[in-house]
């Protein structure tokens, strides 16, 4: 599919859209007028998209320094009458709740939609936590949408809801959801064509203190506000389509189910062939107790099966006392199902057969040699790119402290979200602390207070303006010492490439003004700041010497591109010559560069793979291996 | 369950274009008129992490498939093949490529290729292997290896889609400067399997 149709497609259209690109098509047949996130897996792809179609689609969209900002963004341009986006990972919450949880105070004017993409079983997160809990701790609606249509026209609803009921609404996805693929039907597009200079619409902010500036005396009065805007949202909850059965077995025993969860009791009840009914639970909150009071009322058994937390199981223990009915509830807390971790059709299976007793595993029979062959094929983690310039870095500090005499006790690695955290691997060994987004900085600041150990954080450029400047402000005023390593490599790269303020260009592709983090940190009263060259080893050893040596706080800025941004010149490839190499295996052993392999006792490399940064010219001490032209 | 349910699952190494050869499954499927859903994994790898994808054609909502209840297995890699078996059962297809990109973690040794098909035959009644990156070069240059790929599933007896549709979802979303290359990579791919 070309991405375009997601701002040309028709109504009635079918296209096979990545849960994400469904997202963008709900925002789009909303009239959405201005977006921002800071990107995050598995939300990512939603900015990418919009950044691409952004002025064909009259948004004004932005990748804004982190989400607390990008959640301001949002509230105010649905202050003024807009509507707005602002999408981010579970993680990403935590850093915007401080503003959300007050715009849950003040309401909307224009539809706000906060979109929050939960990662069950963290395969790119540092934890597992269900921001429906965001739902309930503000008092919003929450949306939970199980498929890519769901996310599409739940994502539009969610615009008309918020103006309803004058509230930010949000929906909930999962990785399951924002990376799944179905077949999406277009609807229609509303207008939202600007009205004057921009491309995207123009709002009007319309002063009222009482509504939107929570001092004591309003914010009393708001709270009472907010929690009647809920009432009526009940009683939406309580008679919308997004809550209802759809499976009708006419038995005792039943299932609830949100979001992916529900896909998987959908094809177990489909396939097993199962009497069992089944109630789909899509606006969350506030739950639709009556719709499951009617759902519960002739059951003896039900099966609550969501992903996380035991959040609508609470609620249907709530539902089934308050209204005195005589219902088993099976799900998390009974240890039907477990309390993390994502599930799939066999857990909903195991789960359903341990009062349903349908089925006996049954595990095909392997022979010992194929049992021996699963049991022994090599690990494929992920690794630093070839010529990643982050890898010189590693090496580097490793080289310094060695030539400082530093034990590797002695030095304390704080390392912070990014590519980069796979310095943790072998042979780097360089991240011993990680909390979540800039921590490095006030981890650094911790550590340097709490050891006499050598602190040394890394973070990268996005993630330093994301929230590393303040702990940095914090570590010079309160005279800490550590060395913070900022590798610059032009580019938010974890996420796929997205540019962050530190680059000649913004979210919608136009020119903007370079921040610099040299200036920053000069600013901030570093003493001891330092931009070096990561693919200059000599240089890079020679200034972490200094640095680790130095009294306070020490800034090095590594600068040097990713390799996979877009347009990156493809540099010459190092040569080998095999008569020069004595197999001392520093090159393989002490970079870890994926193009060069250490096979039957010989350097073999990767002339496809190497990305020529030249580390290892500079590591060879028998120039075996040299510079290409 | 309507008889014409077909489940895939389909992994290889990140860089090898295992999303998009499944995205034009899934969208030639759905030109058929079939209900399909498709589950991606975008692991933290940049490059040389695992890469899988599971494809649901019928009358699916989850896009997961269950322990043993593929009927494809294509595997860009052989190891990533037996990494993915706990979705295989006797009967499952085994369609993949023979040539092994070795992980640099090395943590452990990499099988050798004819001893893994031949304990793979004793497992399973169908298995597959196919000399995709030959093929590739051959028909012109080896970033058709999806294709030649892709030519190979299209030849499955009990596969619900027709060549022609996938030809017609793989134009849709390819660069045309490349529609003969890849033409040709999916004709020899569908003949290596029927030939
Ligand atoms: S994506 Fe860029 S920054 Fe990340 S590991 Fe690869 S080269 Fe390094
Ligand atoms: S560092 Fe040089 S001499 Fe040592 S193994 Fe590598 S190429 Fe050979
Ligand atoms: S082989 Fe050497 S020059 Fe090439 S990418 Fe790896 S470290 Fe850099």
């Amino acid at each position: 599919m070309n991405l375009k149709e997601l701002v040309t497609g028709k109504k009635g259209d079918k296209q096979f859209l990545l849960g994400n690109e469904a997202a963008v098509r709900g925002v789009i047949e909303a009239g959405l007028s201005v977006a921002a996130t800071y990107p995050g897996t598995p939300s990512s792809e939603i900015g990418n998209i919009l950044s691409f179609l952004a002025k064909d689609a009259n948004i004004y969209f932005e990748f804004s320094t982190n989400e607390k900002v990008a959640m301001e963004v949002a509230a105010t341009a649905a202050a003024s009458g807009l509507r707005s986006f602002t999408f981010m990972k579970h993680v990403g919450m935590n850093v915007a709740s401080d503003s959300f949880m007050t715009t849950a105070y003040t309401g909307v004017r224009g539809g706000m939609v906060i979109l929050i993409a939960d990662d069950p079983s963290i395969f790119s997160s540092q934890n597992e936590q269900d921001s429906r809990h965001y739902g309930h701790l503000a008092n919003l609606p929450v949306l939970e949408p199980s498929s890519c249509q769901e996310i599409k026209d739940m994502v539009k609803y969610g615009f008309e809801l918020s103006e309803k009921v004058q509230l930010p609404v949000i929906v909930r996805t999962t990785t399951r959801v924002s990376h799944m693929r179905g077949i999406v039907e277009f609807g229609d597009v509303e207008d939202n064509s600007s009205n004057g200079e921009t491309h995207w619409k123009k709002g009007t902010f319309k002063k009222n203190p009482a509504q939107f500036v929570p001092v004591p005396a309003f914010a009393q009065q708001m709270h009472i506000d907010l929690l009647e805007k809920m009432d009526e949202v009940k009683s939406i909850s309580n008679k919308s389509d997004l809550n209802k059965q759809t499976n009708d077995a006419g038995s005792k025993i039943g299932a609830i189910a949100s979001s992916s969860a529900f896909n998987y009791v959908h094809d177990v009840v489909n396939v097993n062939n199962l009497d069992i009914d089944v109630f789909k639970v899509g606006l969350s909150n506030p739950t639709p107790d009556k719709k499951l009071v009617e759902f519960l009322k002739d059951l003896d058994e039900v099966f609550v099966v969501e992903e996380v937390d035991p959040i609508l199981e609470k609620e249907v223990l709530i539902v089934i006392a308050q209204n005195n009915l005589n219902v088993k509830v099976h799900g998390k807390l009974d240890g039907t199902f477990p309390m993390y971790h994502e599930f799939n059709p066999n857990i909903v299976k195991d789960g359903f057969n341990k009062y349903l007793h349908f089925y006996e595993k049954e595990e095909p029979k392997l022979t010992d040699s194929l049992k021996k062959l699963i049991s022994e094929i090599p690990n494929r983690a992920p690794v630093l790119c070839s010529g990643c310039p982050h890898r010189a870095m590693y090496y580097g500090i490793n080289k310094a402290a060695e030539e400082l005499g530093i034990p590797s006790e002695d030095m304390v690695f704080a390392s912070d979200i990014g590519c980069y955290t796979l310095g943790i691997n072998p042979p780097y060994n360089a991240a011993d602390y990680l909390l979540s987004m800039g921590s490095s900085v006030g981890d650094g600041c911790g550590f340097s207070v709490a050891t006499d150990q050598h602190v040394v954080s890394f973070i990268g450029d996005s993630t330093f303006f994301h929230s590393g400047v303040s702990p940095l402000i914090n570590a010079v005023h309160n005279k800490q010492n550590f060395v913070l390593t900022v590798l610059d490599n032009r580019i938010t790269a974890m996420t796929g490439g997205q540019p962050n303020p530190g680059i000649p260009v913004d979210g919608m592709g136009d020119e903007a003004p370079e921040i610099s983090i040299r200036k920053l940190a000069n600013a901030a009263g570093v003493k001891f700041v330092r931009v070096v060259n990561p693919l200059n080893l000599e240089q890079v050893i020679k200034t972490y010497k200094e640095a680790l040596e130095f009294d306070g706080v020490a800034v090095i800025i590594a600068k040097s591109p990713c390799t996979l941004i877009k347009g990156f010149p493809k540099r010459p490839t190092v040569q080998f010559d095999e008569r020069k190499c004595n197999q001392c295996k520093k090159c393989s052993h002490e970079l870890a560069c994926p193009a060069i392999s250490f096979k039957d006792n010989k350097i073999v490399l990767d002339g496809a793979m190497c990305n020529g940064c030249n580390i290892c010219v500079q590591v060879c001490k028998y120039g075996a291996l040299s510079a290409g032209r | 369950m309507a008889e014409d349910n077909y489940s895939m699952y389909i992994c290889g190494v990140g860089g090898q274009g295992i999303i998009k050869t499944s995205v034009i499954i899934g969208e030639a499927a759905m030109n058929e008129g079939h209900n399909v859903v498709m589950s991606e994994i975008h692991g933290m790898s940049q490059r040389e992490g695992s890469v899988s994808t599971e494809l649901k054609i019928g009358d699916f909502d989850s896009s997961i498939l269950p322990e043993h209840s593929a009927d494809m297995i294509l595997s860009f890699e052989p190891i990533e093949l037996v990494r993915a078996l706990d979705k295989a059962n006797k009967d499952t297809k085994l369609v993949f490529n023979t040539f092994p990109l070795i992980p640099s973690s090395g943590d452990k040794p990499y099988p050798k290729i004819d001893n893994l098909i031949s304990i793979l035959k004793e497992n399973y009644n169908n298995v597959l292997p196919i000399e995709g990156n030959q093929l590739a070069i051959d028909a012109g240059n080896i970033v058709s290896l999806n294709m030649v790929l892709l030519g190979a599933v299209t030849a499955d007896d009990n596969f619900p889609i027709s060549k022609e549709s996938v030809i017609d979802a793989m134009k849709n979303n390819l660069n045309p400067k490349f529609h003969d290359l890849n033409l040709k990579a999916i004709e020899s791919g569908y003949e290596w399997i029927r030939g």
